[in-house]
């Protein structure tokens, strides 16, 4: 087990290092910030001198040397725009982003699976083919509109929630966070809805086709002829093994659903990356760029690594093949 | 069952056999003779600014303009009918959507068959390059590509181009993969075809099938992003606005409670989508051969 963490482990940190050239190269490519920075009168002299000030003028892989060094030690690059540095500028940002994207996924898990079980194990029933109608539904509807449509009805109509911002945060570990106090979930709730309808309806899609084709497995049969009960055949026997493709999609979606939040972050004026990344694309401040899409990436690696280790606990098929190889 | 059937016969008795799938397809139809037949059918023509009233501005559904016709819909900001301006954003939005799916579609397919037919390297690095973009969620790349190429109608749709092919040349490949290893394609290359007549005539009908389900749900999903792109305002630009763009336009009237703006062209983006979606969901059960009885 640890020697297969550790190979994922070091095919991680490749990944990492190829991708961080291919953003660099990709950013760097794009535009010149000096045309947006620097006041359009500046003369030649002051032109120079800003881009020499900015490392504007290094070869591009002198340029990315730097810049790795740099990230070595903690460092992804000091913004052009605010002149402070790039990955703080990220991770001040980040808790609120983090925030509404588990409270989203955290929803989507809880109802989407339950529903997914029922909709799987009585698939013609009332219950079951509405929970998947609800799910096209939920794949269909654009999530800015509905977004739009849950501030008229629960603001504007009713007057119960709160249409935009975080409302007051409280110390967290360090990080300012909302779920601590009732006024916090009532500016939470209605974004964190919003971002996972989406989500549950992948979920519930994804745990009733797992629960059909496990229904019909010898496995289960087996469970049923040896008289466990009907709660324990489900609950241990069919759960666990729709439970790895399931895991698999949880952890490869929340990277999407944090993609996603720069919509729902907009529609309820939420304060997390989502302006961050739009204004430095405009502003073309690289550095702020770079740093934001290798945070992410990152983050996707991260994940990955994590589901494949969770994997393989989950289904020991996996480390034996592993541990061949 | 003693009676012939024709191929497309039984896919059309099969695709019938679910209600949903052809209520589906019978707006879908609607949808698409609206959207064709716009300028005929609005009462208004919502990019002419002489026919707009400024005193019309902001009418609630239902009421009478200066001149006595009736805004069914209400109006915009601009004094603009909202049915009018439906019917031309969802001519905007399924263009878009099902050109950049074209498109797509045409680039997934080749590289795709490149990559299966050719294997070794040029596989190795067209498919490298498709893991790794599709490792990244759409709108992150849309979103990138937006701000580095400007707006516009030829820029959201290489946009969604460039978000989309990946997904065929997978599917297209995957597809290939299995058929180039079949009996009639050893057949044909002892024949000695061209490579590109054993690729184009022989393998590619038979990889047709999944390709066409994924396409229907990518309309889908282009229409959808493209509206979200726009909403965002890194879409198309405000003198044709698409569906996406009338709802951004009258979010900023929903608080004060001028719901209608934002509503409509809502239900009408999402009416496009759920009746692609019934549809693609019913070809990939009809068009599958695991899920035939």
């Amino acid at each position: 087990m640890l020697v297969y963490v550790v190979r994922r482990s070091i095919q991680a940190v490749l990944v990492l290092f190829v991708m961080s050239i291919i953003v660099f190269v990709g950013v760097y490519a794009i535009g010149n910030p000096i045309d947006i920075l620097i006041n359009p009168q500046a003369d030649q002299q002051e032109r120079e001198h800003a881009i020499a000030a900015l490392g504007l003028d290094r070869p591009m892989w002198v340029q990315y040397a730097a810049f790795l060094s740099g990230a070595l030690h903690g460092d992804l690059g000091r913004s052009f725009v605010h002149s402070t540095s790039a990955l703080g500028l990220i991770l001040e940002r980040m808790p609120a982003t983090l925030e509404l994207a588990l409270a989203a996924m955290l929803i989507a898990i809880a109802l989407g699976i339950p529903l997914g079980l029922w909709a799987g194990l009585k698939p013609n029933s009332v219950a079951g083919r509405s929970i998947m109608a609800g799910s096209i539904l939920g794949f269909s509807l654009p999530t800015f509109w509905v977004g739009l449509m849950l501030i008229m009805v629960f603001s504007v109509m009713l007057g119960w929630l709160p249409s935009n911002g975080r409302g007051p945060t409280t110390q967290f570990l360090g990080m300012q966070v909302s779920f601590l106090s009732l006024e916090g979930w009532r500016h939470l709730v209605m974004p964190a809805v919003n971002l996972a309808l989406f989500k549950l309806a992948l979920l519930i899609r994804l745990t009733r086709a797992g629960t059909r084709e496990a229904l019909t497995q010898d496995y289960v049969r087996f469970a049923r002829a040896k008289g466990l009960t009907n709660v324990r055949v489900i609950g241990v026997h069919v759960l666990r093994n729709i439970l790895i493709p399931i895991v698999t999609i949880i952890g490869l979606e929340f990277g999407s659903v944090i993609a996603f939040a720069i919509v729902t972050e907009t529609v309820f004026a939420w304060p997390g990356m989502r302006k961050l990344l739009i204004d430095s694309i405009n502003l073309l401040d690289r550095p702020v760029i770079v740093a934001y899409l290798l945070v992410i990436v990152t983050l996707f690696i991260f994940i990955n690594l994590v589901v494949d280790v969770l994997y393989s606990a989950l289904d020991p098929r996996v480390r034996l093949s592993e541990a061949k190889g | 069952m003693a009676r012939e059937e024709s191929p497309s016969w039984r896919l059309l008795s099969d695709f019938a056999a679910d209600p949903f799938a052809v209520v589906g397809l019978f707006l879908l139809l609607l949808i698409l003779l609206v959207a064709l037949a716009a300028p005929l059918i609005s009462p208004q023509n919502p990019y002419d600014l002489a026919q707009l009233d400024i005193m019309d501005s902001r009418l609630p559904p239902g009421s009478r303009s200066a001149s006595g016709t009736i805004f069914w819909l209400g109006t915009d900001d601009q004094g603009r009918d909202m049915l009018s301006a439906i019917f031309y954003g969802l001519r905007i939005s399924l263009v878009v959507g099902v050109t950049s799916t074209l498109l797509a579609l045409a680039l997934g397919l080749a590289l795709g068959l490149i990559a299966a037919y050719l294997g070794g390297r040029s596989e190795a690095l067209i498919m490298r390059i498709a893991d790794i973009q599709l490792s990244f969620p759409a709108i992150l790349i849309a979103l990138i590509l937006l701000a580095v190429l400007g707006q516009g109608t030829l820029k959201i749709i290489a946009a969604l181009v460039t978000v989309q092919w990946a997904y065929y040349a997978r599917t297209v490949r995957s597809a290939a993969l299995v058929e180039k290893r079949k009996e009639y394609v050893e057949a044909a290359r002892g024949l000695a075809l061209s490579p590109s007549r054993i690729v184009f005539r022989h393998i590619l009908p038979n990889c047709l099938p999944p390709l066409i389900v994924v396409a229907t749900v990518q309309v889908a999903a282009a229409i959808a992003l493209e509206a979200t792109l726009s909403f965002l305002g890194l879409g198309l630009p405000i003198t044709e606005p698409s569906l996406g763009l009338l709802i951004a336009n009258g979010y900023q009237y929903l608080l004060s409670g001028k719901y209608w703006i934002s509503f409509f062209p809502g239900v009408a983006l999402l009416l496009a989508i759920v009746s692609i979606n019934l549809v693609g969901d019913r070809l990939r059960d009809t068009l599958n051969p695991h899920f035939r009885q």
